[in-house]
């Protein structure tokens, strides 16, 4: 990445050739009148997405065959840059002669995917991912004023990365299951914020009103809960399913304090010795017991190695294999 | 052919400069700061460099022009070391600057917040330019410098820096331009505008890149930037860039003798450029004409987006902007029309063409040609120019 970073490249470079072509020779451009339509046999819809202030926007007609609800004809105008010209175009293209349930199918990765010149190569950089956006609005739009409803309702999920059409729920459950921590994995595992970056946080080219940053934060605040719930269920129960390296530092002396009573203590009592636990560190893959000899124990000749292989393989045995006990 | 009218992101290097510059890359390669021959073949060159640079903004003797590696590192170097040699440690805790001026310095000034300083950016009115008065009503007695661009890289638009200078001396508080888009433009002299420090760079006037310079008063020195060696009399240190700096002393000597000509007859291609985009329907020009280095017009064209219109004359061989070179990459709008208050659906909109001594009226007419070809297509395609039905209303 460093290299490539440093001497920036022109963002042209990075069009595939049918952008290119697209945008010097527009195919579907134009505008459909009232008499048009009537002439080709459907209703007129015209449907507005983006505006110029933001940079893009585009107007989409389509001419709407009642019986049947085909798209009969379809073309387009936008305001913007080469890449949104191409993708609107696409769009267009990718529309005709479908019905209208079926165009509002169409995504952005539909168009993207219709621009490029090999199957494996983008057809525009990461940056102008979300011209094709754009078109999908468009789209989801005039289905809209063609039924008679809103837009949003042909959306059932909630979108936070346009560009790669990433769902709030898909995101929840990747950071779950793959116990994501950082807001780049996210983005290697999903693609979600790898294009206009408007979703990664605020500030972006675009407001949201989902950002990485936070659904990372939430579900990771989560995640914590139902950890602590479980190691704090499993020492009630005794069933705990939660591994011993998982607990709290307090809830492993506990549990440690509970097998030396049954286990070692006994023993040890029985020959006017004890032991006494002073700390739990978890040291990378080793967690670390700390205790002290008392009574007989001290300076007892076992202490440093029969007793105290004793003790570390109890509790390797009943806690956890990367226990280490060390006398102090 | 191709035709170039991006001279404000940089500038073709005038031959000349270019042959002055060859005898130090092999023949008198050597380092000027060492004692012996090869040392003092370079010092004959470097003092007529110097002269020429001090004689191109008419600084005192006793003043310090010290050469950096650009632009940007003039206006690094002044404004954190207003920071550490005026701020920090002291009563003094604010700067003053514009909304438009370049990276190198809002970027500088936001990084200088981040570290408890404040800072006024200073809006410009609907011409592009800041007031006199906005600046006296944003002096404190807190205030350490004013940093004003001389002319504005994007608009052109030239600033009333002798004014704000002579209120800044006034005050007793230190001021700074960053002439870059003046300097071998406009004559800029020094001991008529009471700044205290003034940067420039060379690649902007036909010189080489990655040269340029900062003019500091005398009794206004400031703490160097870069700690080394004892160079350009240890204010700035690094091995001088032997070739760079002849390159920048020729080049502006030049562009200065240049100065009158561009005044005339860049400014009558300007002009020509300007009347016909504005007799396009939709078109506005920013910022009075009389008032704008010769060589800049930036139009904003009702309904089509600034890069689409650079492709357009991309293909027909010519080279624009729509901003801020550094910026070219970025998706935003030019912040420039946001700050003069333009109208928000004109915030793509905008094109700029900045010429050279070196445009010729044949180019003009062309791209005066192909401009009128481009607008007419992508206006063609433009929602802004399209049909609505009668029963449509147009929302967002
Ligand atoms: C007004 C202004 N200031 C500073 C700079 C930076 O100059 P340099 O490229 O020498 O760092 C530029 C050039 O883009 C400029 O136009």
């Amino acid at each position: 990445m460093a290299f490539e970073d440093l001497i920036g490249g022109s963002i042209w470079d990075e069009y595939s050739q049918k952008v290119q072509d697209l945008m010097n020779n527009p195919q579907n451009q134009g505008e459909i009148t009232e008499e048009d339509a009537e002439r080709i046999g459907g209703k007129l819809i015209v449907a507005d997405f983006g505006a110029e202030s933001c940079g893009d926007a585009v107007r989409l007609y389509w001419v709407v065959e009642e019986k049947t609800n085909i798209i009969k004809e379809a073309k387009f105008k936008s305001f913007g840059c080469g890449t949104a010209i191409a993708s609107s175009d696409t769009m267009i293209q990718l529309c005709k002669g479908k019905t209208v349930d079926e165009a509002v199918k169409i995504t952005n990765i539909d168009v993207e995917h219709a621009m490029r010149d090999n199957p494996d190569t983008p057809a525009v950089p990461p940056q102008k991912m979300h011209c094709s956006v754009m078109s999908y609005d468009v789209i989801k739009k005039a289905a809209g004023q063609y039924k008679g409803v809103d837009a949003e309702s042909f959306e059932t999920e909630i979108i936070v990365c346009e560009c790669a059409r990433v769902t709030l729920g898909t995101l929840q459950e990747v950071i779950k299951l793959n116990d994501l921590k950082t807001i780049e994995q996210i983005t290697d595992y999903t693609k979600a914020g790898a294009f206009c970056k408007s979703c990664i946080r605020p500030g972006g080219h675009e407001e949201k009103e989902y950002y990485l940053v936070d659904i990372l934060a939430d579900v990771r605040a989560e995640m914590e809960q139902e950890r602590l719930k479980n190691i704090a269920d499993g020492i009630v129960t005794g069933t705990t399913t939660a591994t011993f390296a998982d607990m709290t530092i307090v809830q492993k002396l506990k549990k440690t304090e509970e097998v030396i009573d049954e286990f070692i203590r006994p023993m040890l009592i029985m020959d006017g010795g004890n032991i006494e636990i002073i700390d739990i560190k978890q040291e990378r893959a080793n967690i670390d017991v700390y205790m002290r000899y008392m009574g007989a124990c001290v300076g007892c000749a076992s202490s440093s190695t029969g007793t105290l292989f004793a003790i570390e393989n109890t509790l390797k045995e009943k806690l956890d294999e990367n226990i280490r006990v060390l006398p102090i | 052919m191709r035709i170039y009218l991006d001279n404000n992101a940089t500038t073709i290097v005038d031959r000349r400069v270019k042959d002055a510059m060859m005898p130090f890359f092999v023949e008198k390669f050597g380092n000027p700061n060492s004692l012996h021959s090869f040392a003092s073949d370079t010092h004959p060159a470097l003092k007529c460099a110097m002269g020429q640079l001090y004689n191109g903004i008419n600084a005192n003797q006793k003043d310090d022009i010290i050469i950096t590696s650009c632009a940007t590192e003039s206006n690094n170097w002044v404004l954190k070391s207003i920071y550490f040699d005026h701020i920090l440690n002291s009563e003094k805790n604010h700067i003053i600057t514009s909304e438009v001026e370049h990276p190198s310095i809002i970027a500088v000034c936001k990084f200088l917040e981040s570290l408890g300083v404040e800072v006024t950016y200073l809006p410009v009115n609907s011409q592009g330019i800041v007031e006199v008065a906005t600046l006296e009503n944003a002096i404190t007695d807190k205030t350490a410098l004013v940093s004003i661009m001389w002319a504005n890289n994007e608009t052109g638009m030239i600033f009333p820096i002798k004014e704000m200078a002579q209120l800044c001396q006034a005050k007793g508080v230190l001021f700074h331009t960053d002439a870059v888009q003046a300097v071998g433009k406009l004559k800029v002299n020094v001991s008529d505008v009471p700044v205290d420090y003034l940067s420039f760079s060379a690649h902007k006037f036909h010189g080489p890149k990655a040269v340029g310079g900062l003019f500091i008063r005398q009794g206004k020195r400031i703490s160097p930037l870069m700690h080394g060696g004892e160079h350009m009399g240890g204010l700035r240190s690094g091995t001088l860039n032997v070739a760079g700096i002849v390159g920048m002393g020729y080049a502006l000597e030049i562009a200065n003798r240049y100065i009158a000509y561009e005044d005339k007859s860049i400014r009558y291609l300007r002009d020509k450029l300007e009347d016909a985009l504005l007799d396009i329907p939709d078109v506005f020009i920013i910022g009075d004409r009389a008032n704008r280095t010769p060589n800049t017009v930036l139009a904003s064209i009702k309904g089509v987006e600034g890069e689409s219109m650079l492709w357009d004359l991309n293909r027909s061989n010519i080279a624009a902007s729509t901003g801020s070179a550094c910026a070219s990459e970025d998706l935003e709008s030019n912040p420039i029309m946001e700050a003069i208050g333009a109208d928000l659906d004109l915030a793509h909109t905008a094109v700029r063409f900045s010429l050279s001594r070196f445009t010729t009226e044949a180019e003009i007419d062309f791209v005066i040609e192909k401009t009128n070809e481009a607008v007419k297509r992508l206006r063609a395609i433009s929602s802004s120019y399209a049909y609505t039905p009668k029963n449509h209303k147009s929302e967002l």
